[in-house]
């Protein structure tokens, strides 16, 4: 006996959850991209003009510490995309992903590093302060050509691109999922952090990598260096967007969210589940990167706190209190809590953490599909109930 | 590529050189068939020159001390329609996943067609090389349409990246609308997979199936939960699919069976216990014994 004579009202239901997802095939500049990346557009454009060209008298002057901050959650959006596309799309809840945005930022900090040159407190030309503390006498052999940009900007791709692989490979192969997957990629981030906390891996140990100089010859404490920096992490933001919504409005796309949905039958109609697995996660992996690269030179420091399991975990949260498996959510969850971060941190800081975990429950519980859920659903005019039950 | 000059592969010549080898040997695959035969036996199909499509020979599978199949051997014809029957337990979905590659037996062999060893391939593997599941319990892609689900299951692109850039040719495009009009939800396309009725998701899986274009389909108990009229309709169907594909139907329902079934084979214990047109097995004192008697 069918559903719809057995159960009318299950029926509707199913239907009315499920016209939620992006359904029929959305293409590739559907409405919210569209407006996703007007809006990022006209942010790259004004926040820089409001910053340099008005007089900071001017109640519509933008001060330099706000574009670092605005600057710094478009590195984090950057990085919720990441996390959505691996996780909403494909269904594999990292908890190791600041290790990529780490690793990133660890990268681009090399060459921030070299550019300070005989600036230091110890004037060496070569070596970085740190090196000079700690008397060694030669650059280990892994910093030689960090003084070039372009082989900084493409190690920022490339160190968290191979660990993904590797990573990746081992772990899918295995078919380690669910939970278990979880837990490894916390294991990852913690064994990393340790790591870099070591003053031998050469690496800053504790402190990290700070008091850079220039990027690129341009000074970085400079009002136009930092509105440009922004600038750039916005346009990085809308493109990654771009690539993300490129890549889950292909047929890959679609395979990937037949993998979530249903493993075994995408393996049973022929489709290698580990390939797809481990091809999002490396390219996920590489946005990470790069938005942690976009993050160092607008912070001016990168240490191993940023390893720590519980910034992968904030992650997590921001894109399911924003609503997975939408990029717009991931992007709205990181802009939001970001925010509530900087608020409560300074007004209450003692609740800021109590606050996160009561976001994350409440999400869970009533919003099951975050604040990107609410949008369709009233939109397709349905009941404003609805959308308190959920599917997931 | 091909080792020799040709060779007549009879079934009872492939026991002999499993026996040889012992089933120890997976990978070792007996001289192919036919000048013509010069590819990858994978991405060429079964060599089926012999009429019979698939060979499975003395399997064996243990679960921890119990035989879930003990010495199996049955052979499927080409472009046959056969139902597997028996008692919970016999062995049914296991020898389903020996063919599909996701259990490895102990013992035995299993070759699809004259060329591709079963036994030495991975799922993803089988699956392209032409051997469609269905499953007992319908799963389709709740959260994709009607359509999407019969695009993913299509045969052809499976890479990642040829995946980003294929679009659906005219002609593709056409042979999901086919489809779609077989299996009667030419109408729903545009609908979630998850809003379809029990019936309708086991049709939309058949026509997954069917957009592997694979030359053998295995069907897991397909009428289970069905009315009456879904029942009629999809024996209209598996018949309608027998010759262009060879069909391996598991059931429980015997009305259906007798419906479709030009011959059936029974499992017990993980052997045939008999085997023939089913007037002639309904008749088998062993049957009525261990399966319909009961």
């Amino acid at each position: 006996m069918s559903v719809s004579e057995t159960a009318p009202q299950a029926a509707t239901d199913a239907q009315g959850l499920l016209s939620r997802s992006p359904h029929p095939p959305a293409p590739l500049l559907d409405r919210p991209t569209r407006l996703v990346l007007l809006l990022l557009g006209a942010v790259a454009v004004a926040v820089p003009l409001l910053n340099l060209a008005v007089p900071a008298s001017s109640a519509l002057h933008v001060s330099t510490y706000t574009v670092g901050l605005l600057g710094k959650y478009a590195a984090y959006a950057l990085l919720a995309l990441a996390v959505d596309l691996v996780w909403g799309y494909c269904g594999i809840l990292t908890l190791g992903h600041a290790a990529f945005f780490a690793l990133g930022g660890y990268a681009i900090g090399m060459y921030l590093m070299r550019e300070i040159g005989a600036r230091g407190v110890y004037g060496n030309p070569i070596l970085p302060d740190f090196m000079v503390f700690l008397n060694w006498k030669a650059l280990p052999w892994y910093w030689h050509g960090f003084e070039h940009f372009w082989l900084a900007a493409a190690m920022v791709m490339l160190a968290p691109a191979a660990l993904a692989l590797v990573f990746g490979w081992l772990a899918f192969r295995s078919r380690v999922t669910g939970v278990y997957l979880s837990i490894i990629t916390q294991a990852l981030t913690y064994a990393l952090m340790l790591a870099f906390f070591r003053n031998e891996t050469g690496f800053g140990g504790n402190n990290g990598f700070t008091d850079f100089k220039d990027i690129l010859g341009f000074d970085l404490q400079a009002a136009a260096t930092r509105a440009a920096l922004f600038a750039v992490t916005v346009i990085a933001l809308a493109l990654g967007y771009l690539a993300c919504r490129f890549v889950v409005t292909s047929r890959t796309g679609r395979v990937l969210q037949a993998v979530r949905d249903a493993e075994s039958r995408a393996r049973f109609i022929g489709y290698r589940v580990e390939s797809y697995k481990l091809w999002v996660f490396v390219f996920s992996a590489v946005l990470a990167g790069i938005a942690g690269a976009l993050y160092v030179p607008q912070i001016g420091i990168i240490n191993p706190s940023e390893f720590s399991p519980i910034n992968s975990i904030e992650i997590v949260i921001w894109v399911a209190v924003g609503g997975r498996g939408t990029l717009y959510g991931a992007l709205a969850g990181a802009l939001l809590v970001n925010y509530a971060k900087t608020y409560l941190t300074q007004a209450l800081p003692e609740v800021w953490l109590y606050a996160l975990g009561a976001l994350f429950v409440l999400s869970t519980l009533f919003l099951p599909c975050g604040l990107a859920g609410l949008v369709p659903a009233k939109r397709a005019g349905l009941a404003p109930r609805r959308w308190l039950r959920g599917t997931r | 590529m091909a080792a020799g000059h040709p060779v007549s592969v009879t079934p009872a010549r492939l026991r002999t050189f499993a026996a040889r080898l012992s089933g120890r040997s997976r990978s070792a695959r007996p001289p192919r068939v036919g000048p013509l035969l010069t590819g990858d036996p994978l991405s060429s199909g079964p060599d089926t020159s012999h009429g019979v499509i698939l060979y499975l020979e003395e399997i064996t599978v243990s679960f921890d001390g119990f035989k879930a199949l003990d010495g199996l051997t049955l052979y499927i014809e080409t472009g046959e329609l056969r139902c597997i029957i028996g008692p919970n337990g016999a062995g049914k979905t296991t020898m389903m996943d020996v063919i599909t590659g996701k259990t490895r037996p102990d013992q035995g062999s299993a070759w699809f067609g004259q060329t591709i060893d079963l036994l030495a391939h991975t799922e993803p593997e089988i699956a392209q090389a032409g051997i469609g599941r269905k499953f007992q319990k319908p799963t389709v892609f709740e959260r994709h349409s009607v359509f999407q689900n019969l695009e993913l299951a299509m045969a052809g692109v499976r890479s990642v990246w040829r995946g980003l850039c294929a679009r659906l040719s005219p002609a593709e495009h056409e042979r999901i609308e086919e489809v779609l009009e077989i299996i009667g939800l030419a109408g729903r396309r545009e609908e979630p997979a998850g809003a379809l009725s029990h019936g309708q998701k086991q049709w939309l899986e058949i026509g997954m199936l069917l957009m592997q274009s694979p030359q053998l389909l295995l069907v897991d108990e397909p009428v289970a939960g069905m009315t009456p009229q879904e029942t009629e309709r999809t024996a209209e169907l598996l018949t309608a699919l027998a010759g262009r594909h060879s069909i391996v139907v598991v059931e429980h329902d015997m009305d259906f069976v007798r419906s479709i079934a030009r011959r059936v084979t029974v499992l017990h214990e993980g052997r045939v216990l008999a085997d023939g047109p089913i007037g002639q097995v309904q008749a088998d004192p062993k049957v009525i014994e261990v399966y319909l008697g009961e």
